[in-house]
């Protein structure tokens, strides 16, 4: 059981390898000639004005926030799904996820009214 | 395959003693492994060469066409230069996060091909949580875009990542459920039990037709998550450059243009595996199921590429809030609605695929 997933894990690493070989190859072959002005960061031809890391949007944390809510259902659904074909679930199983799907949407359509959704 | 390792054991025994049965599978593995990213690599190189010479035919241009017959050298011309080219770490930057953050993004894009199945039994590990690895591991993608922007210290760099990270986010909402339903479908997490679910005499008894609106929901939110156009305002140049990249250069740039293609040929695998029946062939009766399966595979997968290239060519850019407008207040609730629909419809006798 647990073997099938060896060459997946191999598969990853030689995958990294793929990632980090080549760069190094490239810092070894290409030129190494670092000035001031080639290493400061990209900003329209003035010197930077302060860090970079600043503050930013709170929607864009609103959506995070919202992602881990619908990822988490979904997470609840595949079992439910890959069930269902079975027929095992009966009436009861189906009408359950209907019920959950239900208090999902609720919430949707309540953080759509909230205005949770708009990007003006 | 099983010879070939007793072979290859046989070899080794006199060398490692013990060891020489581990070893052998180890061996095994790694030239199933060489075998798939090797092609993929050299697929993904003449992607770009493809995608040039078709958008340049659109365009009524020509193309690349000077570096060897057809310009068919281009792309490892390409490679070479960015491999002799400076790899620039930016002052103030994330050195380690900065050079990683490339390998982050393409060990993502490659590590789901461990589990793609080409034909019947050719897949390197046949796990039977196929589809749920997919999910998890295409996720991690965004860390390979957070971590680039943030380590770039850069003020383009850094609104290009968020961009990126909440739209691919989002799109990944609405790709969840489409593959919550072909599991209703097709019963089982593992691909290859997801192609032969779709086994019939022609290709109406593939997913795309009873999941139509999730195959194309699916396929728009795969064009969204690789950040392709029209969805490409991550890296917008009109408006922050290059987005989370821009402070790349050389070998450390050319992991992410790779990453970019590899996602491409993957989002189009899996929409051909899920909807359109993987290596089955259209018609089961004689020329078609002639033709091996993994000719219908590529075939598949080539034609889908071919739309991503020309829906770039196509559509113009969408403005950002019409990106996040699509994603919540378009695919999710397409995708609820549909999911219930497929739901009810299998508890009926009108469900005709098995």
């Amino acid at each position: 059981m647990l073997q099938e997933y060896f060459p997946v894990m191999m598969f990853m690493g030689v995958a990294a390898a793929i990632g980090v070989l080549p760069v190094l190859l490239g810092m070894l072959l290409g030129p190494r000639r670092p000035d001031a002005e080639k290493n400061s960061p990209y900003e329209c031809g003035f010197g930077a004005f302060e860090d970079a890391r600043m503050k930013f949007d709170v929607r864009y944390y609103l959506v995070a926030i919202l992602f881990i809510l619908f990822d988490l259902e979904i997470a609840f659904l595949f079992p439910w799904a890959i069930m269902l074909k079975s027929g095992e679930l009966g009436a009861f199983g189906f009408w359950t996820m209907m019920v959950f799907l239900g208090v999902l949407v609720v919430g949707f359509i309540y953080e759509w009214k909230k205005g949770a959704l708009e990007w003006e | 395959m099983e010879e070939l390792r007793a072979v290859i054991e046989d070899l080794l025994s006199p060398l490692l003693g013990g060891y020489a049965a581990w070893a052998a599978t180890f061996a095994l593995t790694m030239m199933k492994i060489v075998a798939i990213v090797l092609p993929l690599m050299l697929c993904v190189a003449y992607l770009t060469y493809a995608e040039r010479r078709v958008i340049g035919a659109i365009q009524l241009r020509i193309g690349p066409n000077i570096v060897g017959p057809m310009g068919l050298l281009q792309p490892i011309a390409d490679a070479l230069k960015l491999l002799l080219k400076e790899v620039i770490l930016p002052a103030r930057a994330g050195r380690f996060l900065f050079l990683i953050a490339p390998a982050i993004s393409l060990t993502a894009a490659l590590a789901a091909w461990s589990v793609m199945p080409f034909s019947p039994g050719v897949v390197l590990a046949d796990v039977n949580a196929g589809l749920l690895f997919v999910l998890a591991v295409t996720s991690m993608g965004v860390y390979g875009v957070i971590i680039a922007g943030w380590a770039s210290n850069s003020k383009y760099a850094f609104l290009g990542c968020l961009r990126s990270a909440a739209q691919i986010v989002s799109y990944e909402i609405a790709m969840g459920f489409a593959l919550v339903t072909v599991l209703m479908a097709a019963g089982s997490l593992n691909l290859s039990a997801i192609v032969l679910g779709q086994e019939g005499p022609t290709f109406l008894s593939w997913y795309w037709l009873p999941l139509l609106p999730m195959f194309v929901v699916y396929f728009i939110s795969g064009v969204a998550e690789t950040n392709r156009a029209p969805f490409d305002v991550a890296e917008g140049e009109s408006e922050i450059v290059a987005g989370f990249h821009v402070e790349y250069s050389g070998m450390a740039f050319a992991i992410f243009f790779l990453a970019e293609y590899a996602n491409m040929i993957l989002i189009a695998a899996l929409a051909s595996v899920m909807f359109l029946g993987g290596w089955l062939p259209p018609f089961d009766f004689p020329p078609f199921n002639w033709v091996p399966g993994f000719v219908w595979f590529f075939g598949k997968i080539a034609f889908l590429l071919f739309c991503f290239l020309w829906f770039r060519a196509t559509f113009p850019r969408y403005r950002y809030d019409q990106i996040m407008r699509l994603g919540w207040k378009v695919f999710i609730p397409l995708t609820i609605v549909w999911l219930v629909v497929v739901g009810l419809w299998m508890q009926t006798p009108l469900w005709f695929w098995n």
